[in-house]
């Protein structure tokens, strides 16, 4: 892979006191609430949203692609406010990675890899071409893969070609919700080493929701932990573990408390 | 006169009969599934038109078949005598399991898949055509697999507005109180619903993915 490591000015987010409440929209998910959130992420930065379940950091994380807009203040894509963005534009320059990969069931691993390429009109051949590097990129035999079906993979394994799925068009930016959540404590740990190296050699701009404090500490360039829809505490991981507040030390504790934990 | 003696001697009117059975119950299918399929792709973003639509089929659903096509006769443009009447009470029929089985099999679909094809970047016909319609495909067929051995069945009936079938041998062994001549009519309707259902229940089980 020798793409260019360093990530594109269009690879920069920024929140502009982002209020995010219910509206009703049937069949949404419902999101939970957030409030006059500012940050920004630099290109090339992987931040960790760490927060516990209904904090709001999945918001925060759609509101980037637009499966939700602000109800007040702005969240800019490469320095454009997403509503301004043509909303298909935006979204297929932002991969996305979700807890269980929500790969299409009836489709094979190379079709699910390859789909955003198809959409976006490549030749077969460029797409197979880019299938077999993506899928060897995330540790995936091409051959032995290519022409399975979700159901036929292991958790990690479909989690690898959520990824794969994710960089197809090589987006600048990528966001992940718990992308390995689901997975057992061996393959976990395994996927996050794989993938902190992986994301040292892309040079993407990723924003990574958790609520697991030691993934946020292995992948993180920065944490941001995120407590009733506001965020509480910003720190680097080396940093973050000495932060003076309650949130902090609670989830510290939760470290803690599990003994012989290891990565 | 024996039911197979019958049979034998009535072979080119039985016939003829079961493809006019044949031919009302595909008619009516085709007219079933041409509404129900996008009213149920339809009603999946549409709560009251969903409720509405659901409700009046299962209404019809609930009329007896006898008294609907009886209710049909007098009303101008759709009724009268003879095939339009069985083909409008056939379609209103056929119309629940249809519309409900496209309906659950589009809403069906794990959150997740959708949640991802919409982040992808696909757009509302994409995820319809290339996500929705194919995971809800076996519902789909499923629905209309069952709707077409139900239009089998009440397609006998229909013989009473006139529109012919091999209901025609039911109801005139009836009155004639011969068994052989009811047979006439029922053993191939019986064998054409089983045979359709057959033919459906392979289809959906070579589209069946995981």
């Amino acid at each position: 892979m020798n793409r260019q490591p360093s990530a594109p000015p269009e690879a920069t987010i920024e929140f502009q006191h982002v209020t995010y409440g219910i509206t009703r929209k049937p069949h949404a998910i419902v999101s939970d609430i957030v409030s006059d959130i500012s940050l920004s992420v630099s290109p090339g930065e992987t931040l960790v949203l760490l927060g516990r379940s209904g904090s709001g950091k999945t918001t925060l994380l759609r509101l980037i692609n637009r499966m939700l807009l602000p109800i007040s203040g702005q969240v800019l894509v490469g320095g454009r406010a997403t509503s301004e963005w043509d909303v298909i534009r935006l979204r297929r320059g932002i991969g996305y990675v979700i807890q269980e990969a929500g790969l299409f069931p009836h489709y094979t691993v190379a079709k699910n890899v390859g789909l955003v390429p198809t959409l976006e009109n490549w030749d077969s051949a460029r797409i197979a071409e880019r299938v077999e590097e993506l899928l060897r990129l995330v540790g995936l035999d091409s051959g032995e893969f290519s022409a399975r079906r979700p159901a036929q993979l292991s958790g990690g394994q479909r989690q690898r070609v959520g990824v794969a799925r994710a960089l197809a068009v090589d987006p600048p930016i990528l966001l992940m919700d718990e992308p390995f959540g689901a997975l057992d404590p061996v393959t976990r740990a395994e996927l996050q080493r794989e993938f902190s190296a992986l994301a040292h050699r892309l040079g993407k701009t990723i924003i990574f929701v958790t609520h697991d404090l030691r993934e946020a500490l292995l992948l993180a360039s920065r944490i941001m932990l995120v407590e009733a829809g506001r965020i509480v505490a910003s720190a680097v991981p080396q940093d973050f573990l000495r932060l003076d507040h309650p949130e902090v030390r609670a989830f510290t504790a939760s470290l803690a408390v599990t003994p012989g934990a290891s990565v | 006169m024996t039911t197979w003696s019958f049979f034998v001697a009535h072979r080119a009117e039985i016939l003829s009969a079961t493809l006019d059975h044949l031919t009302l119950a595909a008619v009516a299918m085709a007219f079933a599934v041409l509404i129900g399929l996008p009213l149920g792709m339809l009603i999946v973003h549409r709560p009251a038109l969903r409720t509405l639509s659901l409700g009046a089929a299962s209404i019809f659903q609930t009329i007896p078949s006898l008294a609907l096509f009886g209710f049909l006769i007098p009303i101008p443009f759709i009724g009268g005598i003879g095939r339009r009447t069985a083909i409008v009470a056939l379609v209103l029929y056929a119309l629940l399991p249809i519309l409900r089985n496209t309906y659950v099999g589009l809403s069906g679909i794990d959150s997740a898949v959708l949640e991802a094809a919409e982040a992808m970047g696909m757009t509302e016909a994409q995820i319809l055509w290339r996500v929705r319609l194919p995971l809800a495909l076996p519902v789909i067929l499923a629905g209309i697999r069952t709707a077409t051995v139900l239009t089998i069945g009440i397609a006998t009936i229909a013989a009473a507005v006139g529109a012919g079938g091999l209901g025609t041998f039911i109801f005139r062994g009836v009155s004639m109180v011969n068994d052989a001549v009811i047979l006439a009519g029922a053993i191939p309707a019986a064998l054409l619903a089983i045979s359709a259902d057959i033919f459906f229940g392979l289809l959906e089980r070579r589209l069946k993915i995981v």
